[in-house]
């Protein structure tokens, strides 16, 4: 019984990590209509910046963020000014095949420079403390981090979204653009913004995930499946179903691992697809 | 008096293609006798790839279907065809056409599905399939589980017993596939469902106020597709004899460079992945040292091109010499003692009916 407890806790907090990939692809998808599909090698590319900053400035890898988010959305406005904003239009094709074109340039671009082997980075003896809670359930404290840090970045993004003029500007041009152009917005400007934030996320989740796990440059395309499968799960449109969505995506998975370790991956994809079949528009949806 | 009207596909220039493209066919179909092994498995890999790019063109040029998870059918077809070899004692060319009916099957609940899914999420979607398809393959502990099987060696004799015969029959099956793919999809395209597709293809809302059915005519194509791609991936690991999940679904080979074939030849038309397929090899040849800098550099390129020339290197040719090779574009001829044509262009008609 206990073990099983422990399976699911274990789930929903790794279920924080997934629905922050999660957060910032539903966060340009709501804001532009556009599907990041380098979303994943983002990811990556952040926690190999962090590696670089940690190493060569000997920082600790949480403190590294203080670079690394904006670097990711310095990188994230430019992209989006000088390329993605060419890609926005009513054809499907361009946007996909170019953020998919950025994907291998990433990947083989990391490849080049850190070669294929697993990296990790070392945050000392916060890696493996750990909180008892009862007799065989213990809560790793860098995990709960995570959690909480999860929580809180999307809880900051409902914030911005639905508190703040920025937030405004964003709601605007997602309803209507034209309109929004008309009030005196710049879509070019607000869009740039809008990735910006979303790859500042993506920040925070790539040195977690360097933190938490070994990563190689190949491991981008995964996690933005999870983020992916999260929004679907949780719902389109809705920041809080998304964290409902990857806790679901990560339970799922601890199950299937727990049963047997090559069912971890097909547990959560077999979770999201159920969810595709019986609920399509996802368990929280928010736009119909 | 309203005269009787006919459509007309042919013009010159698809005369004169059509009849250059029947020459390389038996050209190519006599390779055996002209070429050595290197190039007899270098021209068998150009056609697999000449059939998967046509196949994702179809899907996402024509049917608006932007997957990115065609690398599902590719591993499904190859590991099919190890199974029916393996397992139900199918002879191993019989059991090309076999897996890509099976293939086609299987599509139909996935189609169910990632059609669920509205476009940019559509894409991922399909990833998703793939990536549950190379699991439960790893799964399969008959067929080596995680790290493969090879063909028996028995099932290897049975294509043929001397090894060169062996390998031309590889070849004409290689070749036949990519014939039969490019023929089934310009069959496709000139039936009704063409010019649904192309209708779609120009502006969906209003061929769905024309009358189409959308939906019927995107399944048609997803299941088209599925046949296709699978009946080129079991042929690609008859070739090899060795399959592994993640060779069979491998995400780079069978969907990256195949998107970035028809992105630089031209999507959208039926000429834009040969041509494509010329460009990459050609690439290939020149830069294949640099390794992961030749995949970055591919990526610049259809980055590039799909912003500055959507429609690709053949898009620009044809558009700017009026050139088809494949008799696709229709024309009404309004009457037979009137010689004055009507070019009839589809997409401006289209394009006239939202405005």
């Amino acid at each position: 019984m206990t073990e099983w407890a422990n399976v699911v806790v274990q789930g929903v907090l790794i279920g924080g990590l997934y629905a922050m990939f999660a957060a910032g692809l539903s966060l340009i998808f709501g804001i532009m209509r556009l599907v990041n599909i380098a979303h994943g090698d983002f990811i990556v590319l952040a926690a190999y910046m962090a590696l670089v900053a940690s190493t060569t400035l000997g920082l600790n890898p949480i403190l590294a963020l203080v670079i690394v988010a904006p670097l990711m959305a310095a990188l994230g406005y430019v992209l989006q000014r000088l390329l993605l904003n060419r890609t926005l239009g009513d054809d499907l094709l361009p946007p996909l095949l170019v953020t998919f074109g950025l994907s291998v340039i990433i990947q083989n671009g990391l490849l080049e420079l850190f070669t294929a082997d697993s990296r990790r980075l070392q945050a000392g003896a916060i890696e493996v403390a750990s909180i008892p809670i009862v007799p065989g359930i213990a809560i790793g404290v860098l995990p709960l981090l995570q959690f909480a840090l999860a929580v809180a970045v999307i809880g900051g993004m409902q914030l911005v979204f639905y508190r703040t003029a920025l937030g405004r500007a964003f709601r605007a041009t997602s309803d209507d653009q034209a309109v929004a152009q008309l009030m005196g917005l710049d879509n070019r400007h607000v869009f740039a913004v809008g990735m910006a934030l979303s790859l500042a996320v993506v920040a925070v989740a790539g040195v977690l995930i360097a933190v938490r796990t070994n990563f190689d440059p190949a491991i981008g395309p995964a996690r933005l499946i999870f983020g992916f499968e999260a929004v679907i799960i949780g719902g389109l449109g809705s920041l809080w179903g998304t964290l409902c969505g990857g806790i679901l995506l990560g339970v799922a998975q601890g199950i299937g691992a727990h049963v047997d370790p090559g069912w971890q991956m097909l547990a959560g994809h077999l979770a999201f697809l159920t969810v595709l079949a019986v609920r399509p528009e996802g368990l929280f949806p928010k736009i119909r | 008096m309203p005269g009787q009207a006919r459509v007309v596909f042919m013009d010159r220039s698809s005369r004169i293609g059509l009849i250059v493209f029947v020459i390389a066919l038996a050209v190519l179909a006599l390779a055996p006798y002209w070429a050595s092994r290197q190039v007899l498995r270098l021209l068998a890999e150009i056609y697999g790839y000449v059939a998967l790019a046509s196949a994702w063109n179809l899907l996402a040029g024509y049917g608006g279907l932007v997957s990115v998870g065609q690398h599902a059918y590719v591993g499904l077809g190859g590991y099919l065809l190890f199974a029916l070899t393996m397992f139900a004692g199918v002879s191993p060319l019989w059991a090309v056409p076999v897996a890509g009916i099976g293939a086609a099957a299987a599509s139909i609940p996935v189609a169910a599905l990632v059609f669920r899914l509205r476009g940019h999420y559509f894409a991922i979607g399909t990833w998703v399939v793939a990536e549950v398809f190379r699991l439960m393959a790893a799964q399969v502990s008959a067929l080596g589980g995680g790290s493969g099987t090879s063909l028996p060696a028995g099932i290897v004799i049975a294509i043929a017993a001397a090894r060169e015969m062996r390998e031309f029959l590889v070849y004409w099956t290689a070749l036949a596939v990519t014939a039969l793919v490019l023929g089934l999809i310009v069959g496709l395209l000139r039936s009704r469902y063409g010019l649904a597709l192309t209708a779609i293809r120009d502006n969906e809302i209003a061929a769905l106020s024309s009358g189409v059915s959308v939906r019927r005519v995107k399944f048609v194509v997803y299941v088209t597709t599925a046949f296709c791609t699978a009946m080129v991936g079991a042929v690609i690991f008859l070739q090899k004899l060795r399959i592994s999940p993640d060779a069979a679904f491998s995400v780079n080979e069978w969907t990256a460079f195949v998107i970035f074939i028809a992105v630089i030849g031209g999507i959208g038309r039926i000429e834009g992945p040969i041509v494509g397929t010329a460009i990459f090899f050609l690439l290939r040849q020149l830069f294949a040292d640099l390794g992961s800098l030749y995949l970055l550099m591919l990526g610049a390129v259809a980055i590039a091109i799909m912003l500055k020339a959507p429609r690709g290197v053949w898009g620009l040719l044809a558009d700017r010499f009026m050139l088809q090779i494949f008799p696709l574009q229709r024309r009404i001829i309004q009457d037979s003692r009137i010689t004055q044509e009507r070019s009839h262009d589809i997409r401006q008609e289209a394009s006239e009916t939202t405005s």
